[in-house]
């Protein structure tokens, strides 16, 4: 038989006593801002909260900008259904997360730091304060003119969006606003502003400690380095797992999958869901499907309609309602398949509600309302039958 | 002649002195009462609205925009059982189920004795431990339905 060759690496967890993560702030600002953003750019880094814009270039931006003032945010709103990760690296190496962001505030020139944590998350509040504190003290002694703050949300997942995280931050109802202006010129307070996923920042971190060549290293040419995985449903080994990125789908299902998976989804609620007769040709990556992380198995013993269910009844409830395709869009996919599956409507209604789906990944203004379309169409037409019977 | 105040304006007047007049301490000051009162009632967001010079609709408008910023009354402890997917498929049905029963309540409703309100919850993060349950900040993974019956007990006992 085959071998699998799941490559599990150990960056993120890993921990260096003689290298703690204030030792790599301090080693990589002797450099100039512009190397390490050349090194940024270079590892090919792109961001771990889904979007995948390269971190690099996103720091670049922000630092061409010119303000009187500028923030780094790392976004550990969390809100992705099968996400459980950021939460992980929050309470176990929350120095990397603290290191990423002060040596963010170095390139970009920026005082202030944020982390938005999810109101889910308060009891991580106090713990991460204190180390907050000591790093902040550190970094006085130093004489950096940066410090980090905690801020927490309050059960909405639209806030992971960033310019729905921004106006959280401000006082006000978490809606996203228009693009552009890009958080790389107006975010926080209408400030040039660096938002990262946790993970990203912690990976810039390790990135300023083993160099560019040694992550670059990792991966595949379009998906550079690895990626934590947040691994549930169907599987004898649930949990959180480090794993180098453009790996089949196939590879995956072998290693965490309890031998009967029919489905996987990937990417969480507003990911894709691949069949069984799509696992050999699947990539995991920005070169196939990408994730923030979310890896959902489904047996033969799940109903796929179950499962799109409760995705849309997630975002009908999530949706901010700003905007009527998404608002008025995941109420009647809602409806819909609950009318097909009771016989009320015939099943070609299907492909009117995938229409909307695309109508509303055109005119919804954010990502929540555009990417519904991924888990409706990838369910719909590879499951249809469980959808209609 | 000493001015009177009452434990909630206290309270604000608390918060605002920590995280000060600004619009963006909106946020953390509606989470502090929160933390302590489990809802905003019409009063207290008055009295933030004044403090921050907001109209009291803004402040309403930003309270109402969140789940755990509740704006109707909320029992001591404010149970959230986890409905998404990953907990869907480990019974999270069996949990809700288990607690209507101990608590005498449906969900969404708070017992009489204002000790308890039972709520669901989307995804909290922890679905590789499902089901999960959130009892005000802490959290409960794996629980199954004799832990979750005890935990709530535990509650009980605590809350007067
Ligand atoms: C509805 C919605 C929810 C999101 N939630 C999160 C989240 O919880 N965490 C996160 O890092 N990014 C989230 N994002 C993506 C962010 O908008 C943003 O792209 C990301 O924080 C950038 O960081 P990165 O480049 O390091 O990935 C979300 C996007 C959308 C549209
Ligand atoms: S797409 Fe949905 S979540 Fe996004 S702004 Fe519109 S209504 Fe709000
Ligand atoms: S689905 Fe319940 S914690 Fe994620």
């Amino acid at each position: 038989m085959e071998q699998i060759q799941l490559k599990k690496v150990d960056i993120i967890f890993g921990w260096d006593e003689k290298v703690t993560p204030i030792d790599v702030y301090d080693k990589t600002v002797k450099k100039t801002a512009d190397s390490i953003i050349l090194d940024m750019i270079d590892s090919g880094l792109k961001g771990r909260g889904g979007a995948g814009f390269p971190t690099g270039l996103k720091w670049k931006f922000t630092r061409n900008e010119d303000s009187d003032a500028k923030y780094v945010i790392c976004n550990a709103d969390e809100g992705e259904p099968g996400t459980f990760k950021d939460r992980e690296i929050l309470d176990k190496v929350p120095e990397k997360v603290f290191a990423g962001m002060a040596i963010c505030g170095y390139v970009i020139g920026a005082r202030e730091g944020y982390i938005y944590l999810r109101g889910e998350y308060n009891f991580l509040l106090k713990g991460l304060q204190k180390k907050i504190d000591l790093f902040n003290k550190q970094l006085a002694e130093r004489k950096a003119n940066f410090a980090i703050y905690l801020r927490s949300g309050s059960g909405a997942y639209v806030c992971g969006e960033e310019s729905a995280l921004f106006e959280s931050m401000e006082g006000k109802r978490g809606e996203p606003r228009n693009k552009p202006p890009y958080p790389t010129v107006a975010g926080y307070n209408s400030k040039p502003t660096v938002i990262n996923n946790v993970e990203t920042l912690v990976y810039t971190c390790e990135i300023c400690r083993m160099g560019s060549e040694r992550f670059k290293s990792l991966g595949t040419f379009d998906s550079r380095g690895s990626k934590v995985f947040s691994v549930s449903g169907d599987t004898p080994t649930p949990g959180i797992y480090e794993l180098e990125l453009g790996m089949p789908l196939k590879d995956f299902v072998e290693e965490f999958a309890d031998g009967d998976a029919k489905a996987v989804q990937i990417g969480g609620a507003s990911g894709h869901c691949v069949p069984r007769k799509k696992f050999n040709e699947t990539i995991i990556g920005f070169e196939g499907i990408p994730t923030g992380g979310s890896m959902m198995i489904f047996n033969s013993t799940r109903s796929m309609y179950n499962v799109l269910h409760d995705y849309l009844e997630f975002f009908t409830e999530e949706s901010c309602g700003q905007c009527t395709p998404c608002r008025v869009g995941c109420q009647q996919l809602l409806k819909g398949i609950e009318a097909v599956k009771k016989g009320e409507k015939s099943p070609s209604y299907l492909e009117d509600m995938k229409k909307l789906t695309l109508t509303m990944k055109i005119a919804a203004k954010c990502g929540l309302g555009q990417s519904v379309a991924n888990p409706f169409i990838s369910i719909v037409d590879n499951f249809k039958e469980e959808i209609i019977y | 002649m000493e001015v009177y105040m009452t434990n909630t304006e206290n309270l604000v007047h608390e918060l605002v002195e920590k995280h000060g007049r600004d619009r963006n301490a909106l946020m953390p000051i509606l989470q502090g009462v929160v933390a302590t009162e489990k809802y905003l009632s019409e009063e207290v967001m008055i009295m933030i609205a004044k403090e921050l010079d907001l109209s009291a609709a803004d402040v309403y408008g930003t309270a109402s925009f969140y789940t755990f910023l509740d704006t109707v009354p909320r029992g001591k402890n404010i149970i959230r059982i986890c409905k998404t997917i990953s907990c869907h498929m480990r019974n999270k049905d069996e949990i809700i189920g288990v607690l209507e029963d101990q608590l005498k309540i449906k969900v969404g409703e708070t017992t009489h004795d204002k000790k308890f309100t039972l709520l669901t919850a989307n995804c909290l993060g922890w679905c590789h431990k499902g089901p999960v349950m959130l009892v005000n900040d802490e959290v409960f993974p794996e629980v199954t339905p004799q832990k979750a019956i005890e935990i709530v007990e535990e509650y009980m006992k605590k809350t007067n």
